[in-house]
């Protein structure tokens, strides 16, 4: 398929994953949004490295970052560390069965929050919620079907 | 691009060489904003629209009721401010009260989880400015942080970067408060621990540092505690206003604008570090 319905297919999901991060949730649920964005990075990542890159992960981390009101350049960070690692790891995490990938997603979930985090408490005071990390779970929970069902979208519209 | 982001994001918090550009860089996200409302205003008007007959005349004559209380309460009200005005001029005092109002309606959109920031559906191209007052039917809700074109952000009161300055209504103690980053708590430091303060009572602002309007009801102090022979008793209060629950929100204008030197300097005085 040719290289401009691939990327419309990729930039559809990051669409999807923006209007996903900031879609309003009652409260009680809130807390438990999984991070939809690290997981849309980290799949694209690990399954086309030469199409998803860096400058992506910064674009949309940009993007998250002026959605939510945070200061630039935070997510932004993260994202581009975040697709640094995999693209450098991707032919290793390749061979991973789900379950791995399934804790290696808890941990950069877990990575990514603990840095917003410190980036933030670095910048002005701040009260951590206890609930704060709870989304890691709900990451994790949801990564092995939103594996499947992108790896279906990957080869229904043949992306590639 | 690493060191691009560090640098974007060391230029934002520390320099904050963006302030210009932001307009520009929210109004490019509003319309991901507008449509992840979208759903929720969409169910919202259908729910507005699907009321009985029964439902509306009941709430049609409950409004009628409250709206003849109110008008009986403004003929009081226009006799008093003659008479306020008549007495400030006897004292030679000026008081000027802002005329421009505005609602606003709340996005509720996930913000960032270390802030407390509220979307709003209105923006530069309505007049909106940063550091505009921000108010609901309670009292005190927090001022614009951020302006885009067609949205803006309100910081809340509660938010820890937040202060504001007020007075006690009982009897004019001048003091300021400061959000804590909880959503119903409020501190207030600096306040002498033999000072007259009471559980209970109600804090207006003063409108010293000329960004607030004077005598809008901000919090109520919630519990006052000082040891023997600290200098500094500790104070906390709750706001007035429920700031998690209010859909509408009321934009104030200021009678006397600041010019844009005037503004930076009124950030630094009012200890108030909105970016």
């Amino acid at each position: 398929m040719s290289l401009l319905s691939s990327y419309r297919v990729i930039y559809s999901t990051f669409i999807v994953g923006l209007l996903g991060a900031i879609y309003p949730l009652p409260i009680f649920l809130n807390a438990f949004r999984p991070d939809w964005l690290v997981l849309i990075i980290f799949y694209w990542v690990l399954a086309l490295p030469h199409r998803v890159s860096i400058v992506h992960a910064f674009i949309l981390g940009l993007l998250l970052d002026l959605l939510l009101g945070s200061t630039l350049g935070t997510h932004a960070l993260l994202f581009s560390l975040l697709a640094y690692v995999v693209s450098m790891n991707y032919q290793r995490f390749r061979y991973f069965t789900i379950v791995q990938t399934t804790l290696l997603v808890g941990l950069f979930v877990l990575i990514t929050k603990l840095a917003l985090y410190w980036l933030a408490s670095s910048l002005q005071e701040i009260v951590l919620h206890k609930h704060y990390f709870w989304s890691i779970f709900t990451s994790m929970l949801i990564w092995p079907w939103f594996f499947f069902f992108m790896r279906y979208l990957r080869q229904r519209f043949k992306v590639t | 691009m690493i060191a691009f982001s560090v640098i974007l994001f060391l230029a934002d918090s520390q320099l904050n060489l963006f302030a210009s550009s932001r307009v520009y860089l929210n109004s490019l996200v509003s319309p991901i904003q507008y449509i992840a409302d979208a759903p929720q205003k969409l169910s919202r008007v259908i729910s507005d629209n699907l009321l009985t007959r029964e439902a509306l005349k009941d709430r049609n004559q409950e409004l009628e009721k409250e709206n003849l209380f109110l008008k009986a309460d403004r003929l009081l009200l226009t006799q008093l401010e003659n008479e306020n005005k008549q007495l400030r001029e006897l004292l030679n005092s000026q008081r000027s009260f802002s005329n421009k109002r505005m609602i606003a309606e709340v996005m509720s959109l996930r913000s960032d989880p270390f802030t407390h920031q509220l979307l709003i559906n209105k923006g530069a191209s309505d007049g909106v400015y940063v550091g505009q007052p921000v108010i609901n039917e309670e009292g005190v809700v927090g001022q614009i942080s951020q302006v885009g074109s067609t949205t803006s952000r309100v910081l809340l009161i509660v938010d820890a970067s937040h202060g504001i300055p007020v007075r006690v209504q009982r009897n004019d103690i001048a003091a300021v408060v400061h959000g804590s980053g909880a959503w119903n708590k409020l501190n207030i430091p600096f306040v002498q621990s033999n000072a007259d303060l009471k559980e209970g009572d109600l804090l207006v602002t003063s409108g010293l540092g000329g960004r607030f309007p004077a005598g809008y009801p901000v919090a109520t102090i919630s519990h006052f505690n000082y040891q023997q022979g600290a200098l500094y008793a500790q104070v906390t209060a709750t706001p007035v206003a429920l700031l998690d629950r209010s859909r509408y929100l009321l934009l104030l204008w200021n009678d006397h604008q600041f010019s844009e030197s005037d503004l930076s300097l009124d950030l630094e005085s009012e200890d108030v570090t909105a970016e």
